[in-house]
């Protein structure tokens, strides 16, 4: 048992990072896409709070543009840490949403440092992380349990999300309340200064499969690490493609102005083929974009006529 | 009729025709006590002819299908459409937006309340943004990427026809404004699925709107304008306007043709020409007063800066685009502006940016920038006492929210006319006047009902609002919409409602009030009666 749970430990982490590196690197791998940002643009310095930007210049192309980090985080930070946008505009969802998101941020945050007290153990020095363990850890399991039992009740009682909300929504939110209902049993009966977990962190980092003497923290393992490998292949993915998502698209404003790497791009795009099928499209003999946009079927079949 | 507000994603396969109705008592109230018009019904010569199954609207002609070979045929079609919109060389353009909203939806519909549509039919379940979208997004997984235990983890759908013919219907129940996308907390973009669907239709089904196709994107490619002028007759139109406006104004003008070296080249919406000459008058009247080196273009397409492939089709959006930089080229213009027309600034400022190879990249930039250094300039002469009258600004969606040119027009009219106010919300977060994505310019069977009734429903409550302090026949009102669209929508609803009698309600453009307030042109440019 285990040795079955520090596999699954490995393989869990490993499913973690490659899923997360996957995607990113599926979406990098995109093709260049057209430009289709949305207002306010966090970055434009000065206008950002009104919903500008700099295509409120006369002769724009010829100033110098600048992006504002700070105004990134203006936005990203309260977006990140308090859910801004839901409370905004969805705020009931936002009472459940929120202990939910913010107990995971806080068990990633227990996580840490869980994994520092680990890495002292290894090297032989006791960190003094007990106290903070002792809140985060409980606070981080009880808001994620409050949150997924109540986004598990809207979706099932609520019309509105009922309608859009499969099987595999209430799964995930069950595995959540499982995952965090064990472990903060097994805090609360077998694991109370989190030594168990410690414990293992620091054999699995040593490679040593010492066996677990808790079976509720091998349990507590065992759906931790699975959950961890599950979330990015889902739509939970969100939580790190949030970021081309916003970064890329929303705020993706960067103009094609003196900028040779964006027009080797484009020229590489215009020579994709295309298949589409509509007369307007097909059968014209043009096969690449480049072809296809620069041939005037409406001006065509007007000479043929004459 | 049953009302079906409460529909099931399931319900879309259903052969109950039409799904849904929205009825008068549905409506979201308005700011007023008029008794709003019954619907017009739709002919039955119609309802025969093509798959009116969706609401008590038809806005593309789907054939109905005759056979259950042909009905086997649409949704075969549809799924190789679906097919190439996930496929990199066929859909380059919007594959990272298109994907990532299929992939990380929460389903949490945060975005339902920030549609107008939504809001005004009353809530009606068929037009939540995420209604079609998730239609789409669980056909899209179970029968094109056939992701592993699709239905279980993103829902069931089963596929027929008229699951088909209602999508694509749905389509076309979404001013593209992406009003919800703002909202999202994730960043995905229902009003972008709503225009790929129509992508698929066009592009691979070959089935469009007339307006916007053969009478619009097409015409524009043969003759050079989707209002049917050829060169020579949109010549002689502004040769005549320009005769008119120089006798009426007092302000003697020409309007330059064709120009090689101008600084500028200014593309109008066409549509203005015929339908608001005052527009056309009032930017020769003020570019001629800055003396600025400009000209108009008499090659195809180069007079008409409409792109309509924006709202249905990539090629023709790209082929458009094309013909619109290539007219600049051939004129040595140093830059290309946009006249009053939103979807003409975004297709050809921002979205054409990724499209135009180095040769044709010619710097385009937005009028109303320049206005307002024209305004502030102290080259031409005001008298704001001219503009004394109640005014209030639209914003059109595709130079505000999806541009983010806010503030230029806003400093012409606070300095130009004394009792501005604004609308409530606006700026980037504005609504649209909803006739955004074409509708503006549909008038087929009972469509101009759903427009003024459901998708201009909300902007008719915020201009009413906005005037709430002068309410009535006896105060004039000014309505600013400085889009040719947004104009055509609006100008219809004030028709419909019959808000020139009601509240002496009159809209136009930003050019028309800076003209009506330079001292150097005869007083009365704005005309409050109809002619």
């Amino acid at each position: 048992m285990s040795t079955l749970v520090y596999v699954i430990a490995y393989l869990g982490i490993l499913v973690f990072v490659g899923a997360v590196i996957a995607k990113a690197a599926a979406y990098k791998r995109k093709p260049l896409h057209l430009r289709w940002e949305l207002y306010p643009v966090a970055h434009e310095p000065g206008r950002a709070d009104y919903g500008g930007s700099y295509l409120e210049d006369v002769g724009w192309w010829q100033k110098p543009r600048h992006s504002s980090l700070v105004g990134e985080l203006k936005v990203m930070v309260p977006e990140i840490l308090f859910l801004k946008a839901v409370w905004e505009f969805n705020r009931p969802l936002w009472y459940l949403t929120y202990p939910f998101h913010l107990g995971l941020y806080i068990t990633a945050a227990f996580v840490a440092l869980l994994l520092a007290s680990a890495i002292g153990q290894v090297a032989g020095v006791q960190l003094p992380l007990g106290q903070a363990l002792a809140i985060l850890g409980p606070a981080g399991f009880g808001l994620t349990i409050l949150g997924a039992v109540g986004l598990f009740w809207r979706r099932l009682t609520s019309t509105e999300m009922r309608n859009y909300s499969s099987v595999g929504h209430f799964f995930n939110l069950a595995w959540f309340v499982v995952a965090m209902g064990v472990a903060a049993v097994a805090w609360w009966t077998v694991d109370p200064t989190f030594a168990n977990l410690t414990g293992f962190l620091a054999n699995a980092m040593r490679l040593r499969f010492e066996p677990i003497a808790e079976p509720l923290v091998a349990v507590e393992l065992l759906l931790a690490f699975t959950l961890l490998a599950y979330i990015p292949l889902t739509h939970m993915a969100h939580f790190f493609m949030k970021y081309f998502m916003y970064h890329d698209i929303r705020w993706g404003d960067d103009p094609n102005v003196n900028n040779p790497a964006r027009s080797a791009q484009i020229a590489a795009v215009l020579q994709y083929p295309v298949t589409w099928s509509a007369p307007h499209i097909a059968g014209h003999g043009k096969t690449t974009w480049a072809e296809v946009a620069t041939f005037n079927p409406a001006a065509a079949a007007a000479s043929k006529k004459e | 009729m049953t009302k079906r507000v409460h529909l099931k994603i399931s319900d879309v396969g259903s052969p109950t025709e039409p799904l849904t109705h929205v009825s008068n008592d549905d409506l979201m109230p308005l700011p007023a006590d008029w008794e709003e018009k019954p619907w017009t019904v739709l002919p039955d010569k119609v309802k025969e002819q093509y798959a009116c199954i969706l609401d008590d609207t038809s806005v593309l002609p789907i054939p109905r299908p005759k056979t259950p070979e042909e009905e086997k045929e649409l949704v075969e079609k549809f799924l190789v459409g679906m097919g190439k919109l996930f496929d990199a060389n066929n859909n380059w353009p919007f594959l990272a937006q298109l994907v990532t909203t299929m992939d990380h939806c929460a389903k949490c519909n945060t975005c339902s309340e920030a549609c107008h549509i939504y809001e005004a039919s009353g809530h009606n379940e068929l037009y939540r943004p995420t209604y079609r979208t998730e239609i789409f997004r669980r056909i899209y997984k179970k029968y094109v990427k056939k992701e592993l235990l699709s239905a279980w983890r993103n829902g069931d759908i089963d596929l027929n026809w008229q699951t088909v013919a209602r999508l694509g219907e749905m389509a076309y129940r979404c001013n593209l404004c992406r009003r919800c996308a703002q909202t999202c907390p994730i960043g995905a973009d229902n009003g972008l699925v709503a225009r790929e669907i129509r992508k698929i239709f066009s592009q691979e089904l070959g089935i469009t709107t007339p307006e916007l196709h053969e009478k619009g994107s097409m015409l524009q490619m043969k003759v050079g304008s989707s209002t049917s002028m050829n060169p020579t007759v949109v010549k002689d139109n502004v040769e005549f306007i320009d005769e008119d406006y120089s006798e009426s104004t007092g302000f003697t003008f020409k309007t330059p043709w064709d120009v090689e070296g101008a600084d500028i080249l200014l593309i109008h919406n066409a549509g203005e020409i015929l339908s608001w000459p005052d527009n056309i008058a009032a930017f020769s009247i003020i570019f001629e007063a800055a003396g600025l080196s400009w000209t108009l273009s008499s090659e195809i397409a180069g007079y008409d800066s409409i792109n309509y492939g924006v709202f249905y089709d990539d090629v023709q959006f790209a082929r458009t685009a094309i013909l619109h930089a290539q007219a600049a080229k051939k004129l040595g213009v140093k830059k290309i502006v946009l006249g009053e027309c939103g979807h003409a600034h975004k297709a050809l400022t921002v979205i054409a940016d990724r499209v135009l190879p180095d040769d044709l990249n010619i710097p385009r930039e937005s009028c109303f920038p320049l206005l307002r250094d024209i305004v502030f300039s102290g080259k031409i002469k005001f008298d704001p006492s001219r503009n004394d009258f109640p005014v209030t600004l639209h914003d059109p969606c595709n130079t505000t929210r999806l541009m983010g040119i806010i503030k230029p027009q806003r400093d012409i009219v606070h300095k130009l006319c004394p009792q501005f106010r604004e609308m409530n919300p606006h700026g980037p977060h504005n609504y649209c006047c909803g006739g955004g994505s074409g509708f503006a310019i549909m008038g087929r069977n009972n469509i101009p009902d759903w427009r003024y009734k459901v998708a201009g429903r909300k902007k008719i409550q915020q201009i009413l609002n906005a005037f709430s302090d002068c309410r009535g026949p006896e105060h004039k009102k000014y309505v600013c919409a400085p889009c040719s669209n947004c104009k055509g929508q609006i100008r219809d609803m004030i028709d419909y409602y019959q808000l020139r009698e009601r509240e002496s309600l009159i809209y136009a453009g930003l050019v028309e009030l800076i003209v009506n307030a330079m001292v150097d042109v005869k007083p009365g440019f704005i005309k409050w009666e109809e002619e």
